[in-house]
């Protein structure tokens, strides 16, 4: 939950400053932004895929009830209990509920955002449930008491180094920076927590609603375990992950991993058809499969916005976004940072908590052409600041600056008289040959000067032929 | 062939010698043009701003000016996405839907009206030094034009070209977000300037003045030695 409006300009301008947090990030998103370009462009049919998968989530989000409906059906049939959840709030009171129910003192759980919109830590601390994160960068931002800072690699922000210290501080282990013995460590301590749960929690990749599997995609396995040691599997999703059919998975399986981290495929894809069966030995006995809206059926109605609804999660928008890069993901102030999260987080959260994030964006629509499933996120940007306007959320002073130039500009006259008036100023104000000293542009950056002669003048005194 | 030029405020303001040098570059492959001179802004500034009210003002003003125009060429991609991306999502009136559905196909960026409609590589243009190249996002994303002006700087006499590193990040203007956000712009623009910086270029290329403006002015704060130019001021020099 946000408590007032997310404040971006203090937050960007304070990560700005950080030099290691820069550093980290430059490091991090040219990495996957480099392997992301070698996986991509290895497979010809790129495009195609791409508007394949794109027409697959419009199907899927075009008839949504009809699909997750279908979904639930397929689920309970498998022996999954559905439980619908409208806000977060009742989706974290339902999970901690089933964990009272089942005694569970200790959870593990697998990398999810869904349970980050719930703030589900919180929720189980709050009732005496330990959550443990089994993700090793979650493990990480857990520990720091930090939120993830990227969608699929939550401690992005945090250099080898500052993770030897945490570990050495927090764990008492003799200092290393060598992400194996770092790994190792963690292991060891996620090893018995695996043991001793009660409860696993995971997220969820895609929900065929065919057959009614949960599909997860993940590089470490302890995801997968989450999901076979406990006892009880609680999944969560929100509802746009549902997709219509099985085979569907051949398209986003190529597209999400190479997309994310530049992988051909993750280490691992689990498909969860239900609990353990009689017959079976494996696996949980009770699947719990908790589908969230939180605000996003609203942004169904939004014909501008909606196709927001067809991300997977992959985070290359994150990844190549020239302001991500700089700012990181703890400025955009909740759950979901970058284009995406400047997309959804004010259609999610309402436009006066999150007026500043569509803002925040240069426009230059890299995050768009990467997008595996074809979200128009920079020009949805735009839509979104038409909206910040229309429910006048921008300030008076660039209301009345808008309307000067829009004045302006309708009467050539008064166009040329001011461009004149500013050469007279520059001249009056600024050096020689030099450009004036404009605030909020000149504290990094020199302003051109102006010509004594605009091009229309030129022209009007036939000086160009 | 005969076209009208839509000279971009900026331009008009702050850079005539790009639109200038345009017309010596048009005049050389005979092309004749003519000038709206009431023409003003596209209204983007509005646009990008949120304010579809005033935008749709001068998007309005700006279909009535060039009603009379067939062929329209402008020396920017941004104010050409403009018109031909950004306005058809604004609310016309019928008489400007009507303009724009004839103009908006006859409307050019500078760099792909020679390339593609005279089909012209070699402007005859002469330039002793190293050059690079910066693509501006309006240009390369929402009109993607990448080759063309590729094309017409490697066809320069004399030149040599070289692909800076990120060539297609930007540079950091964004339009009123290098006001709004000065902080990150600028640290957008910085590393920009170290690319461009990094390949020994004499000089950095654009299509856009807008990208022009806020690569100089941080070339300029670190008293670098790279000039940075237009396309159309490339292709003019030594013609």
């Amino acid at each position: 939950m946000i408590t007032g409006p997310i404040k971006f300009k203090e937050a960007a301008r304070r990560n700005l400053a950080a030099q290691d947090l820069r550093e980290n990030l430059r490091r991090a998103t040219s990495h996957s932004t480099t392997l992301r370009l070698k996986a991509v462009s290895a497979v010809p049919e790129w495009e195609d895929l791409r508007s394949e998968a794109h027409a697959i989530k419009k199907e899927a989000i075009d008839h949504l009830a009809e699909y997750l409906e279908r979904f639930e059906s397929q689920a309970t049939e498998a022996g999954c209990k559905v439980y619908w959840a409208e806000t977060a709030s009742q989706a974290a009171e339902y999970v901690v509920n089933v964990c009272r129910q089942k005694g569970a003192s200790l959870v593990v759980k697998a990398k999810s955002m869904t349970s980050e919109e719930m703030e589900l830590n919180t929720a189980l601390e709050g009732a005496s449930i330990q959550p443990v994160e089994t993700d090793l960068g979650e493990f990480i931002v857990q520990l720091a008491g930090e939120t993830p800072s990227h969608i699929t690699a939550p401690a992005l922000h945090k250099s080898r180094t500052q993770i030897g210290k945490l570990f050495s501080e927090k764990l008492g282990m003799n200092f290393s920076d060598d992400p194996k013995e770092l790994t190792r460590a963690a292991r060891a301590i996620l090893r018995e927590k695996f043991m001793d749960a009660g409860i696993g929690i995971t997220g969820v990749n895609f929900a065929v609603a065919e057959t009614g599997s949960l599909v997860l995609i993940t590089n470490e396995g302890n995801g997968r375990m989450c999901t076979t040691l406990p006892r009880t599997h609680i999944a969560l999703m929100g509802i746009e992950k549902v997709i219509p059919r099985f085979d569907d998975l051949r398209v986003f399986l190529k597209l999400l991993a190479r997309s994310s981290t530049g992988q051909k495929l993750t280490s691992y894809v689990t498909i969860l058809n239900g609990p353990r069966e009689a017959r079976e030995t494996d696996g949980p006995e009770e699947l719990h499969v908790v589908i969230l809206d939180n605000g996003r059926s609203q942004l169904l109605a939004h014909p501008h916005t909606r196709e927001a609804l067809y991300c997977i999660r992959c985070g290359a928008c994150l990844n190549v976004c020239p302001v991500y890069q700089r700012v990181g993901g703890h400025s955009y102030g909740w759950v979901y940072p970058g284009p995406i999260g400047s997309v959804i987080t004010p259609e999610l959260q309402g436009i006066s908590q999150a007026q500043e994030l569509p803002f925040a964006s240069s426009l230059c629509g890299h995050c768009s052409a990467v997008c595996p499933v074809k979200i128009d996120l920079h020009h949805m940007l735009l839509w979104l600041r038409k909206s910040a306007v229309d429910s006048a959320l921008t300030s008076r002073g660039e209301r009345w600056i808008i309307k000067l130039f829009a004045a302006t500009m309708k009467r050539p006259g008064l166009y040329r008289w001011s461009g004149m008036l500013g050469w007279m100023v520059q001249r009056i104000l600024a050096p020689r040959g030099k450009g004036l000293r404009v605030p909020c542009w000149s504290a990094g950056r020199d302003f051109p000067p102006l010509p004594k002669k605009s091009f229309h003048q030129l022209w009007e005194e036939g000086e160009i032929n | 062939m005969r076209i009208h030029l839509f000279v971009p405020c900026l331009v008009d303001q702050f850079y005539p010698g790009v639109a200038v040098a345009m017309c010596r570059v048009l005049k050389k492959l005979g092309v004749e043009y003519a000038y709206l001179t009431d023409q003003t802004c596209c209204g983007q500034p509005a646009f990008n701003s949120g304010y579809h009210r005033e935008a749709t003002e001068l998007a309005e003003r700006f279909l009535k000016v060039f009603e009379p125009a067939e062929t329209v060429v402008a020396p920017s991609g941004s104010c050409v996405s403009m018109v031909k991306i950004f306005y058809p999502q604004l609310e016309l009136s019928p008489a400007g839907k009507r303009t724009l559905e004839r103009l908006g196909p006859r409307l050019f960026e500078f760099s792909d009206f020679l390339v593609r409609e005279l089909r012209v590589v070699d402007v005859g243009a002469q330039f002793r030094g190293k050059v690079t190249y910066h693509d501006s996002c309006h240009l390369l994303r929402e009109l993607k034009i990448e080759e063309q002006p590729r094309q017409l700087i490697r066809n320069v006499h004399g030149l040599e070209f070289v692909e800076m590193d990120d060539m297609q990040t930007c540079c950091g203007f964004g339009g009123t977000f290098a006001v709004k956000f000065p902080e990150i712009s600028t640290a957008m623009g910085t590393d920009k300037a170290a690319a461009i910086e990094r390949t020994g270029a004499d000089a950095v290329v654009a299509n856009d003045s807008s990208c022009l403006m806020q690569i100089a002015g941080i070339l300029s704060r670190r008293k670098s030695r790279v000039v940075p130019m237009h396309l159309a001021e490339l292709l003019a020099q030594g013609i």
